[in-house]
């Protein structure tokens, strides 16, 4: 019992040192003060001066990019992650291992020098660095996420049954949409959403790639604030509802999981 | 032309082609230019001046140091945490376990420089200098996850009865931690060592942000050579980490493999 009771405290102490930064920007997004730190009375005049738009257009924008880049790379790179996984699942042993172990570079590599190597090939192509390069280089690091979610769904699946559907008449495509594509994709919708988070949180690979020409994304505006001295207030608000939201989506998925898991 | 469509989808290893080519333009091709600029100068001609001005650089060569020992500390640390809490995670129920493992992943949801000035902003609340300490408790802050993730998933994988049936042959709850439990997450804890590590030695601007540009590791080198324009030295730079991670992971592979061997 004492052990338990000690094992469950540790826990809870490693949790509140976790969690202790991400409460005290929490706490002072409600109040006015420039300075992180400084107690100025309650006041949720942060949010409103976020929500009206009265902060720097520039933020209002990095925020836009962010999300149209995360959209736009998870999306490609579950479709082609897909495409992908059938593809390699279906390969001879030799050509999969090869397959799998590139797909793993991306992933096992760090951050810094996948930047410099995509930031070496924009250059060396004559490719200017903008929008597009940084969605091309975010599906890059995104897609073996999806291809590695998806792998182990079509490796526990009955081959039979996709064979069984084509004795039983169906056309590779009907086969693929009715047995495969519904065994694939709880893979597919986790790769996304991995990808979506990966692709929202980056920073090292974004800035390789965003150029200078003013695109910024809300990892690169952060760190540009943050070079110039303070952060901008409204950036505190901001985290908070982030943070909020994906604490309600990650309960919203459990919730989902436990029920299906009732059934 | 249709049917010429058909029938190469039909074969669906075909499908792995699309990905082949942009992994070929995307992947493997940048590494190659990596290669190629290191080993070259500004003009193209093969050169090893750019390793040389490494090896040379006193400044340069203690940043690289440096890094490796704060990686080394934090990866030590992590593991000294996460391990304990890994444990106590696989040990609970189920359903306790897997919302307390979410507790443990979410703040990885917040943006890593928001959370890095999180700590930065903790550390003035508490009146704590900013400085070696700040850097260490950050890096930790910001990886613990990774060290606890991969080491909760073989704890929580591990065969039961293995466990019982040390239990059953006579050994103490220590001998059974020692010779059974311990022994079975190691692939956990390499692959867990390796995920906090990597990260931590190759970080930039993190460093800078902790420490009010006091301290300044490897990866904001190569950045900055990077941001003025020495692509070839940045390249080489570069070269330099990847021969690092390289080790890193041969050894980790290493020690799975024998480990699987049946050896410890």
């Amino acid at each position: 019992m004492m052990k338990k009771i000690f094992a469950q405290a540790y826990l809870w102490l490693l949790l509140a040192l976790l969690y202790a930064p991400i409460l005290i920007i929490m706490i002072f997004s409600f109040t006015e003060s420039k300075v992180l730190g400084n107690w100025t009375g309650f006041s949720t005049k942060l949010y409103t001066s976020l929500f009206a738009g009265e902060v720097q257009c520039s933020l209002i924008s990095a925020i836009w990019n962010t999300f149209a880049i995360a959209t736009i790379a998870a999306s490609v790179s579950t479709i082609l992650g897909s495409i992908a996984a059938i593809g390699i699942y279906n390969l001879k042993v030799r050509a999969r291992q090869v397959m799998l172990f590139s797909n793993a570079i991306p992933m096992v590599n760090a951050d810094i020098i996948t930047g410099v190597s995509l930031f070496l090939l924009f250059v060396s192509l004559g490719v200017s660095q903008g929008f597009t390069t940084v969605v091309l280089a975010h599906i890059t690091f995104c897609t073996p996420y999806v291809v590695l979610s998806i792998m182990p769904r079509l490796q526990r699946m009955n081959r039979n049954i996709y064979e069984a559907a084509l004795d039983l008449g169906a056309t590779p495509f009907q086969a693929l949409r009715k047995v495969i594509l519904p065994e694939i994709r709880p893979g597919m919708i986790s790769g996304f959403i991995l990808a979506f988070t990966l692709s929202i949180d980056d920073f090292a690979i974004t800035i390789f790639t965003i150029g200078n020409e003013g695109l910024e994304t809300l990892s690169t505006f952060i760190y540009a604030d943050a070079r110039k001295g303070g952060l901008t207030p409204e950036l505190r608000p901001l985290s908070t509802i982030i943070f909020v939201t994906v604490l309600l989506l990650l309960v919203i998925i459990n919730r989902c999981a436990e029920k299906a898991a009732k059934k | 032309m249709n049917t010429q469509i058909a029938t190469f989808l039909s074969k669906r290893r075909n499908w792995a082609i699309p990905y082949t080519v942009f992994m070929f333009v995307f992947v493997v091709m940048p590494l190659v230019l990596i290669f190629w600029y290191g080993f070259t100068d500004a003009d193209g001609t093969l050169t090893l001046a750019n390793f040389k001005k490494f090896v040379t650089s006193s400044e340069a060569v203690n940043t690289f140091v440096y890094s490796i020992g704060i990686a080394v500390i934090t990866t030590l640390v992590c593991l000294l945490l996460g391990y304990p809490a890994a444990y106590i995670l696989s040990r609970a129920d189920l359903n306790a376990s897997r919302t307390m493992v979410v507790l443990f992943i979410l703040p990885m949801w917040i943006n890593i420089l928001i959370r890095t000035l999180a700590t930065v902003a903790l550390f003035d609340f508490l009146n704590l200098p900013l400085g070696e300490g700040a850097l260490i408790f950050g890096m930790v802050y910001n990886f613990l996850p990774f060290m606890i993730y991969p080491i909760y998933n073989t704890l929580q994988k591990m065969d039961t009865n293995l466990i019982e049936a040390a239990q059953d042959l006579g050994a103490n709850p220590f001998q059974v931690f020692t010779k059974t439990i311990f022994p079975l997450s190691v692939p956990g804890i390499t692959s867990g060592v390796v995920m906090v590590f990597m990260p931590t030695v190759s970080t930039f601007a993190i460093a800078e942000l902790l420490t009010i540009n006091n301290i300044k590791l490897f990866g904001t080198t190569v950045q900055e050579s990077i941001n003025n324009g020495m692509w070839n030295y940045g390249a080489a730079l570069s070269l330099i980490m990847l021969l690092l991670i390289g080790v890193t992971i041969l050894f980790s592979s290493d020690s799975n493999n024998s480990n699987e061997g049946g050896v410890l």
